[in-house]
């Protein structure tokens, strides 16, 4: 299938907004009675848990810290006793790690770091150090340690930041409730990141299905007069806001195959990690808790501040529970997330959302060459030569002829497909299938 | 799949789990292949205005046989029977490519050699290399080439069933300005096979299709534009004519836009359509046949998977592999040239 005469065919596709509670205030989750707080959080090595059962906890206080280079510090989410440690399955990845259980105590006692209001008169490697000890990580979904992000390595010039809040995914809401409510400290922290890395050139991109937050963002600026700092409205296309597919679009930059943004001289951050950094700085405040929209078939859908490891089912039940047919509850969006066996899934640093939803109720056909796929890939892939070869087991030609390993995985291809060929499965497994001929090798 | 736990204890409710994403567009096999039918129906319905009742009869009769084979052919295979469209288009398609009088004896085993051998015995759809409707029309007419060329004039001239030349075809001889000839080529008042007559109604149902994203543009734009340009290029031949006249709109609007039995990527259709212009036109004025859209369609199906293997888009952000290497094939040129 082809575009059609008007489309413009650069990859990327539309998909309905279904943006139910983006007029719904942020609302402050009750504190969970029990967490269970995953080691593996974070994109890298799960964290290594450093408390034992029966030791005391506040909230903020370091129970886990990184277990790699590409890893992340873990905080207590609530006040109280570490009940135990036991092994779950990861949320995201599927794989068993730890996970560290605490009761709440009810009180909610923090254990905050000294404030940093005069972060401009310290050396950087301190503030990076403040940044890396809050345990803050991407928020947008990807979960990269932000610190490993803030420092390119010597000889990498970074001269463009892009403040991410795209957010296209259906569904969600929180990068733009963050925006709309907490804007200020958004606006307050990118002084931090300019400083950082050594650069004056922001961008603050915003998909322009959110004119209020496009508006209320350039207003701040002009309000608290921050220089360099320019608001870019983005089209609105899916995936807009994968880092890749922004900064292509944004600077028409490609990043090299199998390198990142910093490569040609770009940071981005997500607009809930700005936050982060923010409270991290300006607080004293690890990273605990982070907005989640609760929405799809719940009763009344809500944007949620919950703290990590608070298990699905308090939050849903707190928007009047499971309505309707649906039998799929997933932790992301409807394109990326990844859907869970039951509701006392916790949710970790990436849970931007949870969307409870009737499963799509397809069946596989035959490819019929189309070329849909090819049309709607971002990365400019073949999606449907993955299906092809992984049914003849040809792994190897996965990537060497067709850069499997390019694939960011947004679902793009498997969206639009008209024959219901869940191709972000088959590319999963050629993945997976041409990493184990490495290691053979 | 919801376990039926009493609502006292929800967390204890089990849900599907499956790969993302979530969300499916409305978009199926079905849908594209009634939009073709519908947008088909224009000329077909042309056809039987331009030459009688009885070509109802072909179309109805292709149909359904193709249906037929589709459904016993997918039994012996034991493989499911989908009723997705595809089979009752190739029948349209095929009935559109044949003379206005040919016996329904011979649509018949047209469809059924078009379904049972060049679609199933492939693989069904997605897998067939030939365009099923035009290697039908192929068998017939190196089966039956008496019955298959035998030309009428459309019943709108005012004759009934009186035997006249395709207008490609040596034989034809247009009395009365040029003017008047690309009238009768644009609105199908001349000989022909259904489907090649009224260039009007096909480039209305064609146009649809890319508006609404069916089709790519590139293949109609790039197959009529070649012929256009070869044929403007060639001494004493006229362009207009040239692509008014025959199946070319019907071909390329319908049976080179053929999502199975084409390239995959923008380049590769744009050289597959190309390619079969320069056939087309190459065949039509030094080959031994009046028409050449069908063959030339044809040649390039078997092409296909040719022009995708060679036609793989960069990634974004695509480096050349190991350039390290590339020194070395640099280094090794010299090497072997000096124990030459």
């Amino acid at each position: 299938m082809g575009t059609g005469l008007f489309g413009k065919n650069s990859g990327g596709i539309k998909v309905p907004h279904r943006k139910m509670s983006d007029k719904k205030m942020i609302e402050g989750a009750s504190l969970p009675k029990v967490v269970t707080v995953p080691m593996g959080q974070h994109l890298g090595a799960p964290a290594k848990p450093l408390v034992k059962k029966g030791d005391v906890v506040k909230t903020g206080q370091l129970i886990a810290e990184p277990g790699g280079f590409i890893s992340a510090n873990i905080h207590a989410p609530i006040s109280g006793t570490v009940k135990k440690l036991v092994i779950m399955l990861n949320v995201v990845t599927s794989k068993p790690m730890e996970a560290i259980v605490i009761e709440s105590d009810g009180r909610d006692e923090w254990s905050l770091m000294p404030k940093m209001d005069d972060w401009r008169s310290r050396p950087k490697e301190e503030v990076l150090q403040r940044i890396k000890g809050a345990g803050i990580v991407g928020l947008g979904g990807a979960t990269f340690p932000t610190h490993v992000k803030l420092s390119p390595p010597p000889g990498k010039k970074i001269d463009t930041i892009i403040i991410n809040g795209c957010e296209c995914e259906p569904y969600i809401t929180s990068d733009h409730r963050v925006m709309m409510e907490y804007g200020e400290k958004v606006i307050k922290a990118i002084p931090i990141l300019q400083w950082l890395l050594d650069c004056n050139n922001v961008f603050f991109a915003i998909e322009k299905n959110k004119p209020d937050a496009i508006q209320h963002i350039t207003d701040l600026i002009a309000k608290h007069g921050v220089k360099g700092v320019r608001v870019a409205s983005m089209k609105t296309k899916y995936p807009m806001g994968a880092e890749k597919t922004l900064t292509k679009s944004l600077l028409g930059r490609e990043v090299p195959m199998g390198s990142l943004p910093l490569d040609v001289g770009v940071v981005v951050q997500n607009v809930s990690t700005v936050i982060a950094i923010h409270d991290a700085i300006y607080d004293g405040k690890a990273l605990v808790e982070r907005v989640v929209t609760v929405t799809g078939n719940v009763k009344v859908p809500k944007n949620l501040m919950a703290r990590f490891g608070t298990p699905a089912v308090e939050l849903v039940e707190s928007c009047g529970g499971v309505v309707g047919d649906a039998d799929e509850i997933i932790f992301g969006g409807p394109m990326m997330g990844i859907s869970q066996p039951n509701l006392n899934s916790p949710t970790t640093k990436g849970t931007n959302c949870i969307l409870v939803k009737k499963a799509p109720d397809v069946e596989e056909r035959d490819c019929f060459r189309c070329s849909s796929c090819i049309d709607a890939c971002p990365m400019n892939l073949m999606p449907t030569m993955y299906v092809l070869l992984a049914k003849k087991s040809r792994w190897e030609d996965c990537e060497t002829l067709y850069y499997v390993n390019n694939c960011v995985e947004c679902g793009s291809c498997a969206y639009v497909c008209p024959a219901k060929i869940p191709l972000v499965q088959y590319i999963k497994t050629a993945k997976l299938e041409y990493r184990k001929l490495g290691v053979k090798k | 799949m919801n376990a039926t736990d009493d609502s006292q204890q929800p967390e204890k409710r089990l849900f599907r789990v499956m790969s993302g994403p979530h969300l499916r567009s409305p978009r199926s096999i079905d849908k594209a292949m009634f939009m073709v039918i519908l947008m088909l129906m224009l000329p077909a319905i042309g056809a039987i205005y331009y030459f009688g009742i009885y070509v109802l009869f072909i179309i109805l009769t292709a149909i359904l046989s193709a249906v037929i084979t589709e459904y016993v052919a997918k039994r012996l295979r034991k493989r499911k029977f989908y009723f997705d469209g595809s089979a009752v288009l190739t029948g349209l398609l095929l009935a559109m490519v044949l003379p206005p009088r040919v016996p329904l004896w011979m649509v018949v085993i047209g469809a059924a050699f078009s379904i049972a051998i060049v679609k199933e015995a492939f693989g069904g759809l997605g897998h067939n290399i030939f365009n099923p409707a035009l290697a039908g029309r192929a068998f017939l007419t190196v089966s039956f080439t008496g019955l298959m060329t035998r030309w009428v004039l459309p019943i709108t001239t005012g004759n009934d069933a009186v035997a006249g030349a395709s207008p490609l075809s040596g034989s034809f001889v247009w009395e009365g300005p040029t003017q008047e000839l690309y009238r009768a080529l644009l609105f199908g008042n001349v000989g022909g096979s259904l489907g090649e007559t009224s260039a009007l109604l096909i480039l209305i149902g064609g146009l649809i299709l890319l508006i609404i994203g069916i089709i790519n543009w590139r293949i109609p734009v790039f197959y009529i534009g070649t012929v256009f340009l070869f044929t403007w290029l060639l001494p004493g031949q006229d362009p207009v004519f040239h692509i008014l006249a025959g199946g070319l709109f019907l071909g390329a609007f319908f049976m080179a836009t053929d999502y199975v039995t084409v390239p995959l990527t923008n380049t590769g259709k744009m050289i597959f359509a190309a390619s079969c212009g320069f056939l087309t036109v190459a065949i039509r004025v030094y080959g031994g046949m009046p028409e050449g859209v069908a063959f030339s369609i044809l040649i390039m199906n078997g092409f296909t998977p040719l022009i995708d293997r060679y036609t793989v888009p960069k990634p974004l952000g695509y480096m050349k592999p190991k350039p390290k290497e590339k020194e070395k094939k640099s280094k090794d040129a010299p090497e072997k040239g000096d124990t030459a």
